[in-house]
């Protein structure tokens, strides 16, 4: 009678895949419509947000979501009264849902805002500009994402 | 490091509404990178940028890891009064960039 060998080739494999397993689980950190809802909430609380006088303006199609060109205006007298104070750029699928904050004075003249993005994927991004008198409005813009999201961020 | 280029019309009229650019090189890193080994590349970005101009604030911009590396910023001022715009970055540790600009009104 032989002794049964403890580490049997049948053995092994099954330890293979199992490691193989563990190291292929995701360590991702997407952000999902929830982290959007929480930072508009950090940001501008229980406050209605109506939709309109935000122009959200992005290419429709991305090749590169290393570096997407943004703009952002506001309709708005911008006089010392009647102003935009901040706009807020929103992701829904970043890492981080918060991208960008601009914030405006009755010197602005404009309130227009435009820089370069990071992008982890296809989305519908949200801008969200308080005005003077506290009101909030919002505008929207997707954009289709081609490169790989993962390797983005 | 940090290269600054400022786009500034001048002379310009008074009222008119200008676009003023600009850019500074840096990585920003972003933190949610990883380098060849697999380790975390540690977050380095700039969080905050302001315009003034002759000490009175006209822009700001909050940054985080969702901006692009090298970030341009564009944004509109109404020339109203002459004087120096000073453009000012500030990174996550508190360190800062500065250069500035003349505004003419004609």
């Amino acid at each position: 009678m032989t002794a049964k060998p403890i580490l049997t080739r049948r053995r092994l494999l099954e330890l293979g895949a199992g490691t193989v397993f563990i190291t292929a689980s995701p360590i991702t950190s997407y952000a999902a419509q929830s982290d959007l809802d929480q930072a508009r909430h950090t940001l501008f609380g229980e406050r209605p947000i109506q939709d309109g006088r935000v122009t959200l303006k992005l290419p429709p199609i991305a090749e590169n979501g290393h570096s997407v060109p943004l703009s952002v205006g506001i309709e708005s007298p911008m006089t010392e009264t009647d102003y935009v104070k901040r706009v807020a750029i929103l992701s829904p699928r970043n890492p981080l849902s918060l991208i960008a904050q601009y914030h405006f004075t009755p010197q602005s003249g404009e309130a227009y805002a435009a820089g370069r993005i990071r992008l982890a994927g296809t989305q519908t991004l949200e801008a969200i500009a308080e005005m003077s008198d506290g009101t909030l409005w919002s505008g929207r813009m997707e954009t289709v994402v081609t490169l790989a999201a993962c390797v983005v961020l | 490091m940090a290269g600054i280029r400022l786009a500034v019309p001048s002379p310009v009229h008074q009222g008119e509404i200008i676009e003023i650019k600009a850019l500074i090189q840096h990585a920003m890193e972003s933190g949610f990178r990883r380098g060849a080994r697999g380790e975390v590349i540690e977050r380095n970005i700039l969080t905050r940028f302001e315009c003034d101009l002759n000490g009175t604030l006209v822009f700001a911009a909050d940054l985080h890891p969702g901006v692009a590396a090298n970030p341009l910023i564009t944004f509109h001022l109404k020339a109203m009064e002459p004087g120096t715009l000073t453009f000012t970055w500030t990174d996550q540790h508190g360190e800062i960039w500065q250069d500035s600009a003349a505004l003419k009104i004609t």
